[in-house]
C-alpha cells in the first residue's frame, strides 16, 4: 500500500476520476473494519451527505480549495448537533451546540468531516492511555502493540492507517509533533494565535494550537491555508492577513542556516534517533544549507515550568464542568458540594485530576510566586533563549522525541517518565513558536524517527519549506505502515 | 518538597474532587514527585525577568458594544443535566 | 449620638459594586436588559460551553475610564484581566474574570459634606470585572433554580480606603457615589434591580491607637437605610464583644434587614482561595493617551463644578446650590426651568427645593418621573412673575398640574384664579375692608404698621387670592392715611 496525499486526492477529484461521494464510501468503510480505535465517533450519514452535496458544488463550478475532502477532528473540537468528547467521561454524552471556528472554515472550504478521532483526555497525555474511550494502536506497531503517542493519538493513528488522509489535531506540549513523529508522518504546529481557539475545547489557553497531521509538508500546507486565519471571537487570535502557506514550498534552500540547539541532543536521546538525525542534517547539507551548533541554555527547564504553566491554566479551564449545565453528573448526592465533587471526581481521569490538582496547588496562596510567577518568567528567559539564536539562524533542527514510539503499559506507572517525551517539544509551545516534526527515517526495531524543525515566530512559509525541500529529497514520508501491507 | 495528606486533602477540596482515604498516599507520592520535576526552576535565576503570561506581546481588541446573540436557551437547556421552567437547576443552596 | 463615640473610633470601607450602562455583556453580546425571561440572554459563553472564549467590550471600557477620570484617578495605561476561581452554581466558568493586581483605575478621591465640613475620602481603585448569575432559592423544594441571565454583566468595583469614621460618613460617600456614577451616566443606580450595591468593611479600635482594629465584611446591604443601620448594628456588635474582653473574628456577614442583624457566613469564607492569575484569553489593555483625552474631552461636568457654577452664574446660596446639583436629573431640570423662565433664579430654587422636592418626596418619584414638567414649571413661575397669580394661587395651580388637570394657563381659566390687577376692582374691594374692620384702621392710624396684614389678608380673602397683594397693600395705605 503506497501513500494517497491530499494533493492527489484533490487532483483526482477535480479531474472526475473520483467523486466525493466515491471517496467518503471508501474512508468510512476503513474506518469500520479499523481496528486502530482511531476513532471515537464517526458519522457517516453527515459525512456522506455532506459528499453528495460537495459533489453537487463541483458540478456547478465550485472552486473551494478542499472541496470534496474527507477529514477528521480531532474530539477536541465542538461541532454543531455532533458529540464531543475531549476524550473524558465527564463529555461522554455531550452534543455540541456549536461549531468551533476551525472546523467551520475547514467545512467551508469544502472538507467533508468522517468523524472525531481519540484523544487523551482533555490533551493531557503522550501516549492516548489516558482517553476514556480506550487505546488506540500505533500501526507502526508490529508484533507489540505500540502507542500512537498523544494526546492526538487518535488523529496520528488514523492518518497513518490510513483511515483518512488528513485530521486536525492540537498541540500544547508537542500533542501534535510526537504523534506525528511516533506515526511517521508530518505535524505542524502553527504559531500561538494562527488558529482560533474558538470552539476548542481548552486545556491550557496559553499554549494551545490547533494543528493538522498529513503525510507531507505540502499536505500540510494545504490544511493550513484554510485552517488559519484571524477571528474576532478569539482575542488571542493574530490579526494579520491570510497567507499562502504554499508559495515558498519550491524556493531552495541555498544559503539557509541551520541551528542544532545542543541540549537537544543531550543524555536521553535515543542513539539512533540521533544518528537519524544527524543523517538528515546530511541532506539539508546537500541542499545548500549550513550548520552551527546553539545552544538554548534555559530550555532544561521547559518541562518544569510546562508542569507549572499548563496545569495551572488547566484547574481553572476545567472548572466549567461541574454537573449544572451540560456534561455528566452524578446519580447519587444529597447535596451541592456531593454533587460537584462526585460528578468530577467520576467524570475525569487519573491524569486530568492529577493536573488539577498540581495547578491548583501551583496557584494556591502563599506558592503563586514559588510556582506560577517563577514558571511565567522562566517562560520569558526560554522565549529569549530563541529570539537571540534566530538572530543567527533560519530555523532550528533537532529531533523530535527522545524515543520512538513506546508499548503500551511501559510508561503509564509513572507520570514523570511520561512527561519526559515532550521535553524537546515543549520549549516551542512555552515561546509560541511555529514547529514540524516530519518523519526522517527508521529505527532497528522498524519504527518511525522524528526531526523537529523550529522557526521564528509567524514563519510558517519557511517552516514548510524546509520540510517540504527534504520531503522531496527523501522518501521517508513515503513509507506505510507494516501492517498496512499485510492488510 | 513533599506533599503531606492534610495539603492533599485542602487542594482536592478546592479543586473539588473527592480523595478516598485509600488514595492519599499515592496522591502524595504522585504530586509530590511531579514538584521535584518543577522546582528544577530553582536553579534559575529569575530577578528583573518579567513574567510572560502570553505567547506574544499583543494588547487586548476590544468589540463594539452590541447585542449580537439571540435567545438559545432551548438549544442549551436540552442539555442540561436538571433544567426546568427555564432555570438550571442545582441541589439546594444553602448560603 | 452613640455611646461608642467617646471611647472606640469607627473605622470603616466600602466595596461598591456599579452595574455599567452598556448594551451587552462584558465579554459577549448578549443583552443586559433587565426582566428578561430566564436565561434567555445566555448565549454560549456567558453559559461556559467548552472552548468558549471572551472577548472584551469596549463601552465598558470607556466608562470605567470615564468614572477614573471623574474622580481624579490615575488610569492605569496597562491593566490585566485575571481569574478569581471559586465553584457556586451561578458561576458558570468556576472562575469571575476580575482585574487584580493591575486594575483599569488606581487611586483616586471623592469629597463628602459631614458636619464637620467637606472631607475627602480615598478611592483605592476601581476595576472592571463580570456579575455572576442569579440563584433562585423559592421556586423549587429541594433544589435551586440557576438563571445566567445577569452573569456577564459588566461591573465596575469600586474600592474606598477605610476613611469614613460613622455611618453617616458611609452612607455621605455612598449618596455621593450614587450621584456621581449617575452624572457620568456609567450607571443607572437602580439599588432595588441591584444595578448599584455595597458592601462595608467596619472596624473599631480603641481612640489614639493608630493600628486597624481586626475587620468584617458586611455584604447584603442594598439601600442607603440598611447601610447605615447594619453598619450601626456592627459596630455595636464588635464594641460589645470587645468591651466582654472578646476578639473579632475576620468574616463576612451578611446583614439580615427583618431582623436588623448580621449573621457570620464563615463557613463558606474559609473554603476560599480564590487562586487569582491573569487570564490567558485576554491579552493586557493597553490604553493610548489619546483614547483617554477623548474620553476626559466629553466628560460631562461633574458635581463641584456644577454646584459652583450655580453659585456664581445663578447667583444661588450654597444650600440651594447643594441641593440642586446633587443629582444631575435635578440640576438639569433647574437650568432648563431657568433658560425658559423670566422668573428669578432664587424663586425657581425655592419652588424646586420647596413645593417640587416636598411633593416628589411623599410620592416618592425621582425628578424624571415628576408629573410636572420643567416647561410647566417655568409657565408657572412666569405666571407668578407677570402677577397673573399670587403666590397663593401658583400653589393652587401646582397642585393642579401635579394631578395632571391640564396646563398652566388652562388650570388659571378654569378655575378662575387670574389676578386681579385692576386697581379699580380693587379699590372697591378695600373700601368694603376699610369700612367692615374700623378697629384695625384705627390701630394703623395710631401708628400700629403690623395690622396692614391683617387688612391685606382681608382684601385677599374677599377676592379669593386674586387680588394682588402689592396693589392691595398700597391701596389701603393710601386710604387710611
Amino acid at each position: 500500500m503506497t501513500i494517497k496525499t491530499i494533493k492527489q486526492h484533490l487532483a483526482d477529484l477535480k479531474h472526475g476520476q473520483v467523486s466525493s461521494v466515491e471517496l467518503t464510501s471508501d474512508y468510512l468503510a476503513r474506518i469500520a473494519s479499523s481496528e486502530l480505535n482511531a476513532f471515537i465517533s464517526v458519522n457517516p450519514e453527515t459525512a456522506l451527505a455532506a459528499a453528495k452535496h460537495a459533489d453537487e458544488e463541483r458540478a456547478a463550478g465550485s472552486d473551494k480549495p478542499l472541496l470534496g475532502l474527507p477529514i477528521a477532528h480531532k474530539d477536541i473540537f465542538c461541532i454543531d448537533g455532533t458529540r464531543t468528547t475531549c476524550g473524558s467521561k465527564i463529555l461522554e454524552n455531550f452534543t455540541a451546540p456549536y461549531t468551533a471556528t476551525v472546523v467551520n472554515r475547514l467545512s467551508d472550504a469544502g472538507t467533508i468531516s468522517l468523524g472525531k478521532t481519540n484523544m487523551d483526555e482533555f490533551a493531557m497525555g503522550s501516549s492516548n492511555e489516558n482517553s476514556y474511550f480506550g487505546d488506540v494502536l500505533n500501526p507502526w506497531g508490529n508484533e507489540v502493540s505500540r502507542v500512537p503517542g498523544g494526546s492526538s493519538g487518535g488523529s496520528a493513528a488514523a492518518v497513518a492507517g490510513q483511515l483518512v488522509p488528513a485530521s486536525t489535531g492540537t498541540d500544547t506540549g508537542g500533542s501534535i509533533r510526537q504523534p506525528a513523529a511516533f506515526c511517521g508522518l508530518t505535524g505542524v504546529k502553527p504559531s500561538y494565535g494562527r488558529c482560533s481557539r474558538y470552539g476548542m475545547i481548552a486545556f491550557a489557553s496559553s499554549l494551545d494550537q490547533a494543528a493538522p497531521v498529513t503525510h507531507t509538508a505540502e499536505d500540510a500546507a494545504l490544511l493550513l491555508n484554510s485552517m488559519t486565519g484571524f477571528d474576532k471571537r478569539d482575542s488571542t487570535s493574530v490579526e494579520i492577513e491570510n497567507e499562502d502557506f504554499t508559495r515558498d514550498l519550491n524556493t531552495p534552500l541555498d544559503g539557509l542556516k541551520i541551528g542544532l540547539p545542543k541540549e537537544f541532543f543531550g543524555e536521553g536521546l535515543d542513539d539512533e534517533i540521533a544518528q537519524r538525525v544527524a543523517d538528515a542534517i546530511k541532506v539539508y547539507e546537500s541542499l545548500g544549507a549550513s550548520v552551527v551548533d546553539v545552544s538554548l541554555p534555559n530550555a532544561k527547564l521547559a518541562l518544569a515550568a510546562y508542569y507549572v504553566i499548563a496545569p495551572a491554566e488547566a484547574s481553572s479551564n476545567l472548572a466549567r464542568f461541574d454537573g449544572v449545565r451540560y456534561g455528566y453528573r452524578t446519580e447519587h448526592y444529597d447535596d451541592l458540594g456531593q454533587m460537584y465533587a462526585r460528578t468530577r471526581s467520576e467524570g475525569f481521569g487519573e491524569e486530568v485530576k492529577r493536573r488539577i490538582m498540581i495547578g491548583t496547588y501551583a496557584l494556591s496562596s502563599g506558592y503563586y510566586d514559588a510556582y506560577y510567577a517563577k514558571a511565567q518568567k522562566v517562560r520569558r528567559l526560554i522565549s529569549n533563549d530563541f529570539d537571540s539564536l534566530f538572530q543567527q539562524v533560519d530555523v532550528l533542527i533537532g529531533p523530535t522525541t527522545p524515543t520512538t514510539a513506546f508499548t503500551h503499559g511501559s510508561r503509564s506507572d509513572d507520570p514523570v517518565a511520561m512527561y519526559l517525551n515532550d521535553i524537546y517539544t515543549i520549549p516551542v509551545n512555552l515561546a509560541g513558536l511555529p514547529a514540524a516534526s516530519i518523519q526522517c527515517g527508521l529505527s532497528s526495531n522498524g519504527l518511525p524517527i522524528g526531526l523537529q524543525l523550529i522557526t521564528p515566530y509567524l514563519q510558517e512559509s519557511r517552516l514548510l519549506k524546509v520540510a517540504h525541500q527534504f520531503q522531496l529529497e527523501t522518501d521517508w514520508h513515503t513509507l506505510t505502515a507494516p501492517s498496512l501491507e499485510v492488510a | 518538597m513533599t506533599l503531606d495528606s492534610k495539603t492533599v486533602h485542602t487542594i482536592a477540596r478546592l479543586s473539588q474532587l473527592n480523595i478516598d482515604d485509600g488514595e492519599v498516599d499515592r496522591y502524595c507520592q504522585e504530586l509530590s514527585n511531579i514538584l521535584s520535576l518543577v522546582e528544577q526552576m530553582e536553579q534559575c535565576d529569575t530577578t528583573d525577568i518579567e513574567p510572560m503570561t502570553h505567547p506574544f506581546d499583543a494588547s487586548l481588541r476590544l468589540r463594539s458594544d452590541e447585542v449580537t446573540e439571540t435567545n438559545q436557551r432551548e438549544k442549551f437547556q436540552a442539555i442540561a443535566p436538571q433544567a426546568e421552567r427555564g432555570l438550571y437547576l442545582v441541589p439546594k443552596v444553602i448560603d | 449620638m452613640f455611646s461608642w463615640d467617646k471611647h472606640w473610633e469607627v473605622v470603616i470601607g466600602l466595596e461598591v459594586h456599579a452595574q455599567l450602562q452598556t448594551q451587552s455583556k462584558i465579554f459577549s453580546g448578549s443583552s443586559i436588559a433587565y426582566g428578561a425571561e430566564p436565561n434567555t440572554q445566555t448565549s454560549a459563553v456567558d453559559i461556559a460551553l467548552p472552548g468558549v472564549l471572551p472577548v472584551m467590550n469596549h463601552e465598558a471600557v470607556r466608562l470605567a475610564v470615564r468614572f477614573g477620570l471623574a474622580v481624579d484617578a490615575h488610569i492605569n495605561r496597562t491593566n490585566v484581566f485575571a481569574r478569581k476561581n471559586y465553584f457556586y452554581p451561578d458561576l458558570p466558568k468556576g472562575y469571575q474574570i476580575s482585574q487584580m493586581a493591575l486594575p483599569i483605575v488606581g487611586a483616586g478621591t471623592l469629597d463628602i459634606e459631614t458636619e464637620d465640613g467637606t472631607k475627602q475620602i480615598g478611592i483605592t481603585r476601581a476595576h472592571l470585572e463580570e456579575d455572576a448569575g442569579k440563584s433562585l432559592h423559592e421556586d423549587f423544594q429541594n433544589e435551586t433554580g440557576i438563571d445566567l441571565n445577569r452573569a456577564g454583566t459588566p461591573l465596575l468595583e469600586i474600592v474606598s480606603e477605610p476613611d469614613m469614621r460613622s455611618p453617616s460618613e458611609a452612607v455621605a460617600y455612598l449618596r455621593k457615589l450614587h450621584a456621581l456614577v449617575r452624572y457620568i451616566e456609567i450607571c443607572d443606580g437602580n439599588m432595588q434591580e441591584g444595578s448599584f450595591r455595597c458592601d462595608a468593611n467596619v472596624s473599631v479600635r480603641p481612640r489614639g491607637q493608630q493600628e486597624l482594629g481586626t475587620r468584617t465584611e458586611l455584604k447584603n446591604i442594598n439601600s442607603f437605610r440598611f447601610v447605615e443601620r447594619a453598619i450601626e448594628y456592627e459596630i455595636e456588635r464588635q464594641i460589645d464583644i470587645l468591651e466582654d474582653g472578646g476578639e473579632i473574628v475576620q468574616e463576612t456577614r451578611l446583614y439580615d434587614a427583618d431582623n436588623h442583624e448580621t449573621r457570620s457566613m464563615r463557613s463558606k469564607e474559609e473554603a476560599h482561595d480564590y487562586r487569582y492569575f491573569p487570564d490567558p484569553d485576554l491579552p493586557p489593555m493597553v490604553l493610548e493617551d489619546s483614547f483617554i483625552e477623548e474620553i476626559r474631552a466629553r466628560l460631562p461636568e461633574l458635581p463641584e463644578a456644577k454646584r459652583s457654577r450655580f453659585e456664581t452664574d445663578y447667583d444661588l446660596n450654597a444650600s440651594d446650590a447643594e441641593l440642586l446639583t446633587s443629582e444631575r436629573e435635578t440640576a438639569d431640570y433647574f437650568e432648563r426651568v431657568a433658560a425658559a423662565s423670566d422668573s428669578d433664579n432664587k424663586t425657581i430654587a425655592n419652588w424646586m427645593t420647596g413645593e417640587l422636592f416636598a411633593n416628589l418626596n411623599k410620592s416618592e418619584l425621582s425628578i424624571e418621573e415628576s408629573p410636572i414638567r420643567s416647561a410647566q414649571l417655568a409657565e408657572l413661575l412666569d405666571r407668578l412673575a407677570d402677577d397673573t397669580l399670587s403666590g397663593k394661587t401658583a400653589k393652587q395651580v401646582f397642585a393642579a398640574l401635579w394631578n395632571q388637570e391640564g396646563s398652566v394657563d388652562e388650570i388659571i381659566d378654569s378655575k378662575g384664579l387670574k389676578q386681579i390687577t385692576d386697581t379699580g376692582a380693587i379699590e372697591t374691594i378695600v373700601d368694603e375692608v376699610i369700612a367692615n374692620c374700623p378697629d384695625q384702621v384705627q390701630q394703623f392710624k395710631d401708628g400700629n404698621d403690623k395690622v396692614i396684614g391683617f387688612l391685606v389678608g382681608q382684601v385677599m380673602q374677599k377676592s379669593q387670592g386674586k387680588a394682588n397683594p402689592q396693589i392691595a397693600n398700597q391701596l389701603l395705605k393710601e386710604k387710611m392715611k
